[in-house]
């Protein structure tokens, strides 16, 4: 994701001299060198020194500039966080914030590099948008939105590298604000955002086999929510599964149970996220997600 | 973006301009509680200087001119008064300051007549200044950033981290001038935190051009600032009195906040009134 991330951001900024790369010491995927090195003076990196990276691309966006931040998610968003919500949301500028590693991929690396509240947290301050995208071409789609825009703030929550493509040709084209089925069914709904949709395809196979047909969505505009969307998802679906690489407040599993409450659906809803704890294990991604109980094992057992 | 014209520097001027800016400063308060006179009071001979004399006019179409940022946000009734004296900010809003009808606040807020930033929060004015100034020798302007920053907030790790990335930058088109009264909201930091000191020695250390002078004489200001070597970022560490020109507001920590009553008012205003005589 990463590096098509930087290789989406690398052309555009070909043609747009206005694009400029702010990081904090982050080793850069190889498509961001090629960006350093094509365009030195528009990349800068401010060192370990996130409060600055924010400031930085505050300034620059005030002078008519269209910066982007880049670092670990948690030292993207926790570490600067009132230089976010001050600079960039109360201003209202047109800047994006990109958190890599978003969720708990750094799986090794323990829970100072887990972003397990960074959805909650960005969905909570006014003016900024939140799009998680759950593969590589969905990441070039917001990439390229995010270029384009000229509205405001975004957090823009990447995963890191090696994630498959889960969209094919039955899939919905992306629009920004709107749901998209990445594939269409009629009995349940298995929503989410990010590369955990990627766990939505192993469970569908198990609800597949009891007769049952699938749609499986990625809500990557996590804020604004495409609130018709859901509940148009809530009135033709049986079940909906909702899996979420966060923890299970304030993020979209909330989000659709209110909708669900309001527009008094009775529609089964089950929920995956994230446990509310720091755990100290390390291993693999999955490993990390399985010790959350997030596997598609314990997602297929309630259906 | 700032148009006026470029001035000398008129020290007699400056004075009676100083003087009738802190006798608006006070008129205003006595429509709202809470005000930071003493805040404002420190700073208004850096913000007359700056925009008086510093600031360059537009040459041109293409060109925008400096650019001015409050970074120390409490102390923005300096700037607001100012602003209006240049006719910037309609005379009504200052009449309806804080209140629901009007659009100024107690700290600026991006958006109005004059105000490029929203600060407020303290150690947040100088990462902006960077980043305008970085965006400005990108687009290869001539422009310059002034801030003003308390020496409160250089407190804030934040200040240090924009100081750091300024010299690496080598932004010799930002210039800082740090209202050093030597309070922060509670009591002074000489006193209190007095590994603050030697304050200029650490901006050299860091990589600025410095020079420390009285903040309250715009001659000396004015002298200091042209005589920098504009190779580096410039710092000017102007000691000022907080509350400076009513006696009984000046190292006073009440008059942080609070707006003189009715009777405070008037005895005020008489002192500033003597300084015209």
């Amino acid at each position: 994701m990463r590096n098509i991330f930087a290789q989406t951001f690398h052309e555009a900024a070909k043609l747009d001299e206005r694009l400029c790369m702010v990081v904090a010491d982050i080793s850069p995927a190889g498509a961001m060198n090629e960006f350093r090195k094509d365009f030195p003076e528009r990349f800068i990196n401010t060192g370990v020194a996130e409060q600055i990276m924010i400031g930085m691309v505050a300034g620059m966006s005030m002078q008519g500039l269209k910066p982007f931040a880049y670092t670990i998610a948690t030292f993207a968003l926790y570490r600067p966080f009132e230089f976010i919500r001050d600079d960039l949301c109360y201003q209202n500028l047109p800047v994006t914030v990109v958190g890599i590693g978003g969720g708990v991929t750094y799986s090794t690396l323990g829970s100072t590099h887990h972003a397990q509240e960074d959805i909650a947290i960005a969905c909570a301050v006014p003016n900024l948008r939140v799009i998680a995208p759950c593969d590589p071409e969905e990441t070039r789609h917001t990439t390229q939105w995010c270029i384009n825009q000229e509205e405001g703030p975004v957090y823009l929550r990447l995963g890191k590298a090696g994630e498959p493509i889960l969209g094919s040709s039955q899939s919905d084209p992306f629009v920004y604000g709107k749901l998209r089925y990445l594939t269409h069914g009629k009995d349940v709904a298995i929503i989410g955002y990010g590369p955990i949709l990627k766990m939505g395809f192993n469970c569908a196979e198990k609800i597949k086999a009891q007769g049952k047909t699938c749609s499986i969505i990625s809500a990557h505009t996590i804020k604004p929510l495409d609130i018709e969307g859901i509940e148009r998802m809530l009135a033709s679906h049986e079940t909906i599964i909702i899996l979420e690489e966060m923890i299970s407040r304030g993020g979209l599993a909330d989000a659709i149970k209110i909708i669900a409450w309001q527009v008094k659906s009775t529609v089964k809803i089950h929920s995956y996220s994230l446990k509310g704890e720091f755990i100290h294990c390390y291993g693999s991604h999955e490993d990390i997600l399985n010790a959350h109980n997030l596997n598609a094992s314990e997602i297929g057992s309630r259906i | 973006m700032i148009q006026q014209k470029n001035n000398i520097f008129n020290a007699a001027l400056s004075k009676i301009r100083c003087i009738k800016h802190r006798k608006r400063i006070l008129e205003v308060s006595q429509r709202a509680s809470a005000l930071h006179v003493a805040p404002a009071f420190s700073c208004v001979e850096i913000v007359d200087l700056i925009y008086s004399s510093l600031m360059r006019v537009p040459t041109s179409s293409d060109d925008v001119g400096d650019f001015f940022l409050m970074s120390k946000g409490h102390g923005c009734m300096a700037q607001y008064v100012i602003l209006e004296a240049l006719g910037i900010l309609p005379k009504e809003e200052l009449d309806r300051y804080c209140t629901p009808e009007g659009i100024l606040g107690a700290h600026p807020d991006r958006g109005n007549p004059g105000i490029i930033a929203s600060t407020g929060s303290l150690g947040h004015g100088l990462g902006l200044a960077v980043g305008m100034a970085y965006a400005e020798k990108l687009k290869k302007t001539n422009s310059k950033i002034f801030a003003v920053l308390s020496d409160g907030e250089l407190q804030e790790g934040s200040s240090w981290e924009a100081a750091m990335m300024a010299a690496n930058l080598k932004l010799d088109n930002l210039i800082i001038f740090i209202d050093a009264n030597d309070f922060g909201g509670m009591d002074r930091m000489s006193q209190n935190h007095h590994a603050f000191y030697p304050l200029r020695d650490k901006f050299e250390s860091f990589g600025w051009e410095s020079a420390k002078v009285d903040g309250h004489v715009g001659l000396e200001m004015n002298r200091e600032y042209s005589k920098r070597a504009q190779k580096k970022p410039f710092v000017l560490i102007c000691k000022t009195i907080k509350g400076k020109g009513v006696s009984f507001m000046e190292n006073v920590p009440i008059w942080h906040y609070r707006s003189p009553d009715k009777d405070e008012y008037r005895k005020a205003l008489d002192e500033l009134e003597c300084g015209l005589k």
